[in-house]
């Protein structure tokens, strides 16, 4: 384990925060011949399986009402997930969205900072004070998203450009965005902004069909959003959001790209959404055509036969990966369920820094 | 010498461009062309790569401020006019303004705000936000109604760890004349006494403040000792210094140009 997911195990990091990466660490490691890519390709399938694991935790903590506020899954969308986070490096900057379990593990959020936010424990790196998928670390680059669509992409906009100024070259910095968020004005500000300024930013769109219940005819009238890149003047790249290999591939190239100067990387997948909204949505909404047509396979499913199909590893390799990211979820989630919640008379309520000039500070 | 409340403003940005590396300008046309009243006039020449020309997107102008912040920058963000920082209430409201609530993370970001009725300004170019950005909690919002003020609050306003709106009265700019440039402040968030009086307290800022002083230049010579008091930052709200006033004197006009319904002024 990691020095920071350690030390947050530990609960040291009380209303504070430690320097340095985050690491999310797996043990273990895989059978068959050694090639660059079927390591990658594995470690990447098992952020994978980690994320669906702990999101279907989170799912049934909602049913059984243990979870206050809503539960948004990433179900169907790990393997572009995971797959932006597993391309960035230590001291890359990465804003995720509603459906990045994945993506965040492979960056290196530790499990337990998603099961604290979730649980609301003031332990966790939000200290009970946002919950569900509103959740970072700045310090150490996982940028904490905020409710509004489109707006963190100019905040790495941001930091991309202060590592300009602070002539810290190398950086690349990740967003990543539903099609839904794409007709937002923050959007086209912020890819125009990133375009303009050249800056090393991979915008990832996660086109799930649905924005919401809203389908795609109803939210965009180009054929691909890629149509768009051209318009921006960036590069746009198209991938199978459902293939890990595409996804790893892709993620690689335009993260590569990025970082070499060549300014903004626009990618789309195709994919659907395999749950609702959230947890609350039943979502009779999604077209059964959808559903059956290969965007709607379990990128999950896939990237575990083809593993399989390639001879990268075994079902029983698989299986004792699936229970020892079973034990890990069990053992956060038992581990903080005996964690105190937050005391709202202890609270500070304070809402600057500059402590004598806030609300509230008679 | 002399300089005018918009030269000190320049003055302060210089200043703070030469004093701190972590200090950049970012904003419309604020660069070789020197800003659209001429706040950021020769900067870009001086300070080389520090004073960037935005695009019209004032939501992605306050994200990357932010952005920036969070790499341990002090951006001093230009709004054209405070009017169309309505664009970017968003990521004023809902990502400066709550960050270090959210992370513990300080957010010393400087929003510059030219706001305020002048001649033909019309509803687009005139308009007195304060009221609401003084609403949320996350922010520090300043109001500076003399030459001194706007060079010192600005220099603070960039030195504080809090995002600052910073609304700077346009009616001001040009004809607002002091002999030089102070060398010490009030402390921020402490109001000013502006004239003494012992029959009536004005609290009033910004602009206003000169209103009200004439006013009550004219009171005197009727023989009304008016007290006119300087809020200087609306939020925090001096209420001390008002109130100590109000004790004194038994009666209180509020003065603001904003809207009266919910603005600062009934506060
Ligand atoms: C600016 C804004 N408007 C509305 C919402 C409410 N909202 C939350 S998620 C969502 C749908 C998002 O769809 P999409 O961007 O396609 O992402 P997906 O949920 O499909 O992953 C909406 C409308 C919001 N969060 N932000």
């Amino acid at each position: 384990m990691g020095g920071l997911a350690k030390e947050i195990l530990q609960g040291a990091a009380r209303g504070g925060y430690s320097q340095g990466m985050l690491q999310t660490v797996l043990q273990g490691g895989a059978v068959g011949e050694v090639s660059p890519f079927r390591d990658t390709y594995l470690k990447a399938f098992r952020f994978m399986l980690l994320a669906r694991i702990l999101d279907e935790k989170f799912a049934s903590l909602y049913r059984a009402a243990k979870i206050h506020g809503g539960v948004f899954l990433g179900r169907g969308q790990e393997a572009l997930s995971v797959s932006v986070g597993y391309s960035l490096r230590p001291g890359d900057v990465f804003a995720p969205l509603i459906r990045d379990a994945a993506g965040r593990l492979a960056f290196g959020e530790p499990v337990l900072d998603s099961v604290r936010t979730y649980l609301g424990s003031p332990l966790g790196p939000m200290r009970a004070r946002d919950g569900n998928v509103h959740r970072g670390r700045p310090e150490a680059g996982l940028l904490p998203m905020i409710s509004h669509l489109g707006a963190m992409i100019s905040v790495v906009n941001g930091v991309l450009l202060a590592r300009r100024l602070k002539q810290i070259p190398g950086s690349v910095g990740a967003a990543c965005v539903g099609e839904g968020a794409t007709s937002t004005g923050s959007f086209h500000e912020a890819l125009n902004q990133a375009a303009v300024e050249k800056l090393p930013l991979v915008l990832v769109v996660a086109n799930n069909q649905y924005a919401y219940s809203t389908p795609t005819a109803r939210q965009f009238a180009c054929d691909s959003l890629l149509d768009r890149a051209q318009g921006y003047g960036v590069e746009g790249h198209a991938v199978d959001g459902t293939d890990l290999e595409g996804c790893l591939k892709v993620l690689e190239l335009a993260v590569a790209r990025a970082r070499a100067g060549n300014g903004p990387q626009l990618i789309e997948a195709s994919l659907l959404r395999l749950c609702g909204h959230g947890e609350h949505d039943t979502a009779e909404y999604v077209d059964a055509k959808l559903k059956a047509s290969s965007l709607g396979r379990d990128c999950l499913k896939i990237a575990e036969q083809s593993a399989l199909h390639q001879g990268w590893t075994n079902s029983e390799t698989i299986a004792v990966w699936r229970a020892e990211a079973v034990q890990k979820v069990e053992d956060a989630v038992a581990m903080v369920q005996r964690e105190a919640g937050p005391d709202p008379f202890e609270e500070s309520w304070q809402a600057l820094s500059t402590r004598d000039l806030s609300e509230g500070n008679e | 010498m002399s300089i005018t409340y918009l030269e000190a403003i320049r003055e302060a940005q210089a200043r703070a461009l030469a004093d701190d590396p972590r200090v950049f300008i970012y904003g419309q046309d604020v660069g070789a062309f020197g800003g659209a009243f001429k706040a950021t006039k020769n900067l870009a020449a001086e300070f080389p790569g520090r004073v960037l020309d935005a695009p019209i997107s004032e939501d992605a102008i306050v994200g990357l401020g932010v952005g920036a912040a969070i790499e341990g920058m002090r951006p001093i963000l230009e709004m054209q006019f405070a009017d169309f920082s309505t664009v970017g209430f968003n990521q004023i409201v809902n990502q400066a303004a709550t960050l270090f609530w959210r992370t513990n993370l300080p957010c010393p970001i400087t929003i510059r705000l030219p706001f305020g009725g002048t001649k033909g300004g019309g509803p687009f170019h005139s308009q007195s936000l304060e009221a609401i950005y003084a609403h949320y909690p996350g922010l520090i919002v300043m109001t500076p109604a003399t030459v001194e003020d706007a060079y010192s609050m600005l220099l603070e306003a960039v030195a504080l760890d809090d995002p600052v709106i910073f609304c700077e009265h346009k009616l001001l700019y040009y004809h607002l004349k002091a002999e030089q440039l102070p060398t010490e402040a009030f402390p921020v968030g402490k109001a000013r006494i502006a004239r003494e009086g012992r029959d009536m307290t004005i609290v009033t800022y910004s602009a206003m403040v000169h209103e009200a002083l004439e006013a009550a230049g004219e009171l005197a010579l009727e023989g009304w000792q008016v007290e006119v008091v300087d809020l200087r930052t609306i939020k925090p709200l001096d209420t001390d210094t008002v109130m100590a006033s109000v004790a004194r004197t038994g009666r209180l006009l509020c003065v603001g140009e904003s809207w009266p319904w919910g603005g600062s002024p009934p506060k």
